[in-house]
């Protein structure tokens, strides 16, 4: 590899030649600032459709098997006979429920989490010119389209889109007569390869590419949160990839990985070899499914960090503890994997294994979650609206993080497996979690990138109407998922329900817990609403957002704000030179309250 | 708490420490958000910009926060060696003899619950895999004596009240998973596996059996079975009107 000086004098001499145009400036771009713009306008778009199948499977769980108002038509029109009356089938609830949780989590949240995201600011933070591989980081982004692309073509295939799951589970999904599995299969190999791609990159650059004098304890949270990351997909998506190309070739050439012996299906024995294993597909999957939670949650983390930081105008408290906690995660994540699998038949020595592990890797979450907290204590708060999406998740991630303990461990987990009581303790750490830090991300980053601020106001109403209806959304199904209630079902629980196994029925669902549907139902309809305000100010802001008086708009100390803004090709007009670490802000004898980490 | 957390009504011997590990649980989850939730308040109110114009370059100084942490980590252990490991060692490992207790095979299919009773000798017939056919797909060995008052049953179990039960569950399609909540049992059927769990009914009563885990377009309707706990005398005599007659009762 090329050391990063050949990078500084080739760019300017290279941009003089040639102006690039509009194909190679915005769509085949390898400046890791346009790819990261277009991760995360793509990434928001998933996030949009991934919330649109949610809002009308709430539909069905609602008001089971009643037309759907205003886009049952549509979806009749698009679907066919699996929307027939504009009311959705089981099989079409199945299918959005998988895909749902599919484009969630590979096509919206970690694109935007660390393709967009670690794409834009990381190279920023350290000070390089650009990613290491340009032309890889390009392809990463192809392969994430392709991906998309195949995921989305897979809803008008004969039979419809995958229906088993986000988790895909053998025997279902290779039995299941769809060929939308098939898609899904080949679009999650495209998706895993983008993450591969990203990943390596994103390793390479952090390890070469820093600039003078930032050693690896004046690297940002964020870039240490982005870090860890990379390992984690660079070591926990492998197996996944390996075993969808297994589960593919189950599918379409009749092997048998995950298929055992003496299958019988719908009463006719299955024409397959068998001699496989379900419980094999699992292990894979969750192999990489844990890891991928912790994907999903670092760079969250480190952006809440950043925002902090900078909002309480003092440094991080713990930052070597930040960084140690993660590292620990990162390593931990990796044996944690079979506590989504104890109702499998697990014998008590493996399962004590991996809950105390489980029990272990709660630890590290705590103490960051417990630095962000402290590092409020003698600040200087300033309420804008990246601090408010950037406080809120940690009251939010707690939640989600403390009602892991229960799932964690076995015993309670009888009662709470598959219930809403997960759906609930998940989309805590996801949604109100990770979401907020990303639109903290986005709002705090955005002049970097277009040089206008976005509309506060607009912020602030988009964050408590959030704010509210997450909280109305998913903390009833705590509720629900404790008296019972288990996920995936196509009617919302209707036919577990008292009224229909009768009231002489032990373990029949109350009707004040089926009626808590309905709400869940409207607050989630309404959050989606409050997100209009956030779309207004994301297209509006870009030619009508008050324009920074300023490269460094919130006087922060990072390297990002170092930066002509938006930051040119090659990024940097000199080579920055790092003194200093990442949060020096109100050094005592110092003037301003923020010491950037070029100064000396 | 129990209240408070809306447990659901409990009809099993094991199932107290369960619901008593859940309870411990949510008063340390209580304990540390309201906590936080009540430093975090104070902290905003305190430290807002018009409050504390200038910030604080080191901080806080107290090391409380270690000191939680160690307490955090000091409950989860005493819960996991004193709740969370011994259920599961009891519920995995010790079984009760089959002589004492009432033996089911369970196998589920899409979208309804199977159930083979050894009939009133308490011996399964003999099932062999080379047996196994669309005619007979548990392989039962029709020849072997043992098996002539075997039964099935279609979405009806039934077990005496107080006594142990051992169930052997799997499933012939896909994977789906036994549940019944007010017995706080939850095993998924594997095919290709049988997976044995045991529990006691200390109440009579129709329990309903979930299927917890997503198994086609018919998971949500999967809600036909049931569990009949009864007293002895009633379920001999329904062992006793089962076995006599219709052996061949189909489960397809």
């Amino acid at each position: 590899m090329q050391p990063k000086t050949h990078d500084t004098k080739h760019h300017p001499a290279h941009e003089a030649h040639h102006e690039p145009g509009f194909w190679s400036k915005y769509v085949f771009s390898t400046d890791h600032k346009v790819i990261g713009v277009q991760y995360g306008v793509t990434a928001l778009f998933f996030l949009l459709f991934g919330y649109g199948l949610m809002a009308l499977m709430r539909w069905q769980i609602a008001y089971p098997n009643q037309p759907i108002p205003v886009f049952g038509g549509l979806l009749q029109g698009v679907l066919g006979d699996a929307a027939s009356g504009g009311v959705m089938s089981a099989d079409l609830y199945n299918a959005f429920g998988a895909m749902h949780g599919t484009i969630m989590v590979f096509l919206a949240i970690v694109p935007l989490a660390f393709g967009a995201f670690g794409n834009l600011i990381v190279p920023l933070q350290i000070g390089a010119p650009d990613m290491t591989f340009p032309r890889i980081n390009m392809v990463s982004y192809q392969c994430y389209v392709v991906g998309g692309v195949i995921m989305l073509v897979s809803f008008i295939v004969p039979g419809g889109a995958a229906q088993a799951g986000w988790t895909s589970y053998s025997p279902l999904a290779t039995i299941i007569p769809t060929n939308g599995q098939t898609y899904w299969l080949v679009g999650m190999i495209f998706l895993i390869t983008s993450s591969l791609l990203g990943a390596v990159n994103f390793l390479a650059t952090i390890i070469q590419l820093r600039a003078p004098g930032m050693n690896w304890m004046r690297l940002p949270f964020f870039v240490w949160a982005q870090f860890v990351t990379g390992f984690l997909l660079l070591l926990a998506f492998p197996p996944l990839e390996a075993a969808g190309v297994m589960q593919l070739m189950d599918k379409v050439l009749g092997t048998s990985f995950f298929l055992p012996t003496g299958l019988a299906v719908s009463g006719e024995f299955a024409n397959i070899s068998g001699g496989g294993s379900p419980l094999l597909w699992q292990h894979l999957f969750w192999f990489l499914g844990h890891p991928e939670v912790y994907v999903l949650i670092l760079p969250a983390m480190g952006i809440v960090c950043e925002v902090i930081a900078n909002n309480t105008r003092k440094p991080i408290w713990g930052y070597k503890s930040l960084v140690y906690s993660s590292l620990l995660i990162g390593f931990l994540s990796f044996i944690v994997w079979a506590h989504h699998m104890y109702l499998t038949g697990m014998g008590t020595k493996i399962s004590t294994f991996f809950q105390t592990t489980t029990m272990i890797i709660s630890i590290p979450s705590v103490i960051i979650l417990t630095c962000f907290f402290i590092s409020l204590w003698g600040g200087s708060i300033r309420f804008n609206t990246p601090m408010l999406f950037a406080l809120a998740f940690r009251p939010m991630f707690g939640i989600g993080g403390l009602t892991g303990l229960p799932l964690g461990f076995n015993a309670s987990d009888i009662l709470l497996h598959d219930t809403y009581y997960v759906i609930a303790h998940f989309h805590y750490v996801v949604a109100p979690g990770t979401i907020f830090a990303l639109f903290a991300g986005i709002y705090y980053w955005y002049p970097k990138v277009t040089g206008r601020m976005m509309n506060e106001a607009l912020g602030k109403i988009h964050f408590w109407f959030s704010l509210i209806f997450m909280n109305l959304v998913f903390a009833p199904m705590f509720v629900q998922g404790m008296a019972g209630m288990l996920r995936r079902m196509s009617d919302g629980g209707a036919q577990y329900s008292s009224a229909v196994i009768g009231a002489d029925a032990i373990g029949g669902l109350s009707d004040a817990i089926m009626k808590m549907n309905i709400n869940v139902s409207a607050a989630a309809w309404l959050l989606g609403l409050a997100q209009i305000p956030f779309i207004i100010n994301f297209f509006w802001s870009i030619k009508g957002g008050k324009k920074v008086t300023s490269d460094n708009p919130w006087d922060a100390t990072t390297l990002e704000w170092q930066t002509p803004t938006p930051p040119p090709h090659g990024n940097f007009t000199k080579e920055p030179e790092v003194h200093r670490g990442p949060y020096e802000y109100s050094v005592p004898g110092h003037e301003k309250d923020f010491t950037p980490q070029t100064e000396k | 708490m129990e209240k408070l957390l809306g447990i659901p009504v409990l009809a099993s011997e094991h199932g107290q420490r369960v619901d008593d590990l859940i309870v411990y649980v949510h008063w340390l989850m209580a304990a540390l958000f309201v906590g936080w939730l009540l430093y975090f308040i104070y902290v905003l109110i305190r430290f807002r910009k018009s409050r504390s114009p200038k910030a604080d370059y080191t901080g806080a100084k107290s090391h409380a926060s270690t000191y939680i942490e160690g307490a955090v980590a000091l409950v989860e252990g005493v819960l996991l060696i004193g709740i969370a490991v011994p259920v599961w060692a009891k519920l995995a490992d010790k079984f009760p003899s089959e002589k004492e207790a009432v033996v089911v095979k369970v196998s589920a299919q899409q979208f309804a619950w199977n159930f083979r009773y050894p009939g009133p000798d308490g011996v399964f017939g003999r099932q062999d895999i080379k047996l196994v056919s669309s005619e007979n797909p548990f392989g039962i060995d029709p020849e072997d004596p043992a098996g002539k008052d075997d039964f099935q049953t279609l979405n009806e179990m039934r077990v005496p009240l107080d006594k142990p039960v051992i169930v052997h569950i799997t499933s012939k399609d896909v994977i789906h998973s036994f549940k019944i909540i007010a017995l706080r049992v939850t095993q998924d059927a594997i095919p290709g596996l049988m997976i044995p769990t045991h529990f006691k009914v200390k109440q009579g009563g129709r329990y309903q059996i979930n299927c917890a885990q997503l198994c086609g377009n018919g998971h949500a309707s999967m809600a036909g079975g049931f569990l009949i706990a009864e007293s002895q005398e009633k379920y001999d005599e329904w062992i006793a009107s089962k076995a006599g007659g219709d052996s061949a009762t189909s489960f397809e």
